[in-house]
């Protein structure tokens, strides 16, 4: 592979204005992500995996949130079980097990992708800053076809990186509401900054689903809009419509 | 001819991935060979608990007895059906013993002649479940400055006479002043659910750490296990 062509800012997809010729120039093939993003993607999806299989094993021994004897805090899985596919560790002592041993290497993760965008730079192209706002708007006003054109963008579209600021947040709020459910006493303040214990356990648990969520509409978005990425973050390499630098 | 987006090889890595993830959660699967990885994992946690974070100095936070939870509410588990009971509770001692200089035999109204502590704290049940009453009792510590444990008693060994049920306990959390050897719950004195005549409480650990229906008190040296520690659960169990 040759070096990085300098330079590719290519034009946002919209048709060529010329007659197409026979054979279309291939897009260059361009470096997307350096290897400590794609490992910490990956390592931080099959731990969030487990984390929940894992989570959803010890929500069982207990599936309400709230003080003994009520009332319950709302939740739509109240004195619901989940499926057995859905849950890792056959029984609560091996949910825990699971759980206390993936809680560090999901922490580590967050921690080692935190540490390469400080260094890097490369949190500037992802923190959502108030001035993505208006952008941000308007990239919602073409998915909605709204507008016609794909507003242009950098790396990442003001969507995205409100996307990417929010869910490593979320990331911070699990471990945060994690460590306060796991040491009530010796973590007391953290647990009171969540509202108690059994605050704490509610918001941990809707964390869940928000990732969820995220990761539907992620994948989603990855096969509609830019089928390249997911190949970019596989191997590093690019060759999609989109730029890969700000 | 349009570029591929991604290769045949990049699919075979995605399937792999996948693979082993819904592998991994599929039917509830316990661990299999990283059984060992994960007790592992559960050692380092019990050290970060007993080393990191633990403070004797570290009270939990009390309530107002306002706030206890309804006594039919506040769940009480025991191994035994039916409950466990003594034949004759006038008998009954703790025995006190072990790596200790000055073993002793200690009657329920021994205990209860010695300087009480009463407090509202909330109890953490490793099923998620929280609840909170009023337990009074011995503090632990004060039991341990007339037994003298030697240098070599490291943990406590909590026996009952509740099938096999038991429990270790590091020396500091069962030194924490907040760790008692609770003879009532809600002012009253203990009923056979929450552990008569004596059982240990503590709002720095987690319910199947606060051992009922208690025998013995024994110093080891030797970390000893416990009935759910034995079949996987955290042993230190700490809050």
């Amino acid at each position: 592979m040759t070096a990085e062509p300098a330079a590719e800012q290519e034009p946002i997809p919209p048709e060529p204005i010329a007659p197409k010729p026979a054979t279309p120039p291939r897009r260059p093939l361009v470096k997307r992500h350096h290897w400590i993003v794609r490992v910490t993607h990956w390592a931080n999806a099959l731990l969030l995996l487990g984390m929940i299989g894992s989570g959803l094993q010890i929500y069982h021994a207990f599936t309400h949130f709230g003080l003994r004897g009520g009332p319950y805090f709302p939740n739509p899985w109240d004195g619901k079980y989940f499926p057995d596919w859905a849950r890792l560790g056959g029984w609560l002592a091996g949910g825990l097990s699971w759980h206390f041993a993936l809680a560090w290497p999901f922490v580590i993760t967050g921690l080692a992708y935190l540490i390469y965008l400080a260094v890097s730079g490369e949190w500037r192209l992802l923190l959502f800053r108030p001035s993505d706002v208006p952008r941000a708007i308007q990239m919602q006003l073409y998915y909605l076809r709204l507008r016609r054109e794909h507003p242009p963008q950098g790396k990442h579209n003001a969507l995205q990186k409100a996307a990417y600021t929010f869910i490593f947040l979320l990331g911070v709020i699990s471990a945060l509401s994690g460590f306060a459910v796991y040491k009530p006493v010796q973590l007391h303040w953290l647990t009171a900054l969540f509202g108690g214990y059994e605050l704490a356990r509610y918001w941990h648990f809707w964390a869940v689903w928000i990732f969820v969520a995220f990761t539907v509409v992620h994948v989603a978005l990855v096969f509609l809009v830019d089928p390249a990425s997911l190949r970019a973050m596989i191997t590093g390499w690019y060759r999609g419509r989109f730029p890969s630098h700000d | 001819m349009t570029d591929p987006v991604f290769s045949r090889r990049d699919l075979l890595r995605l399937g792999l991935t996948a693979g082993a993830a819904s592998l991994a959660t599929a039917c509830g699967w316990q661990g299999g060979p990283l059984i060992p990885a994960l007790r592992g994992a559960a050692h380092l946690n019990d050290w970060v608990g007993e080393k990191v974070l633990f403070s004797r100095h570290r009270l939990a936070p009390q309530y107002p007895v306002s706030d206890r939870t309804p006594e039919k509410d506040f769940p009480a588990y025991s191994i035994s059906r039916p409950l466990p009971q003594i034949a004759d509770p006038a008998a009954w001692a703790l025995e006190v013993g072990g790596k200790v200089r000055k073993p002793m035999r200690l009657t329920l109204e021994m205990l209860q002649a010695m300087p009480r502590v009463t407090y509202t704290v909330k109890h953490h049940c490793v099923e998620g479940w929280s609840a909170i009453g009023t337990w009074t009792g011995v503090p632990v510590a004060s039991v341990v400055a007339m037994v003298e444990p030697t240098d070599e008693a490291k943990y406590l060994r909590f026996d009952t006479f509740d099938a096999n049920y038991y429990n270790g306990w590091d020396r500091e959390s069962a030194l924490h002043p907040q760790t008692i050897l609770a003879y009532a719950y809600n002012d009253r004195p203990l009923t056979p659910a929450h552990g008569a005549p004596l059982r240990l409480y503590s709002p720095v650990k987690l319910g199947y750490k606060l051992t009922k229906f208690l025998t013995r008190m024994t110093f080891t040296s030797e970390k000893p296990g416990g009935y759910w520690e034995d079949q996987g659960y955290p042993w230190l169990g700490g809050l």
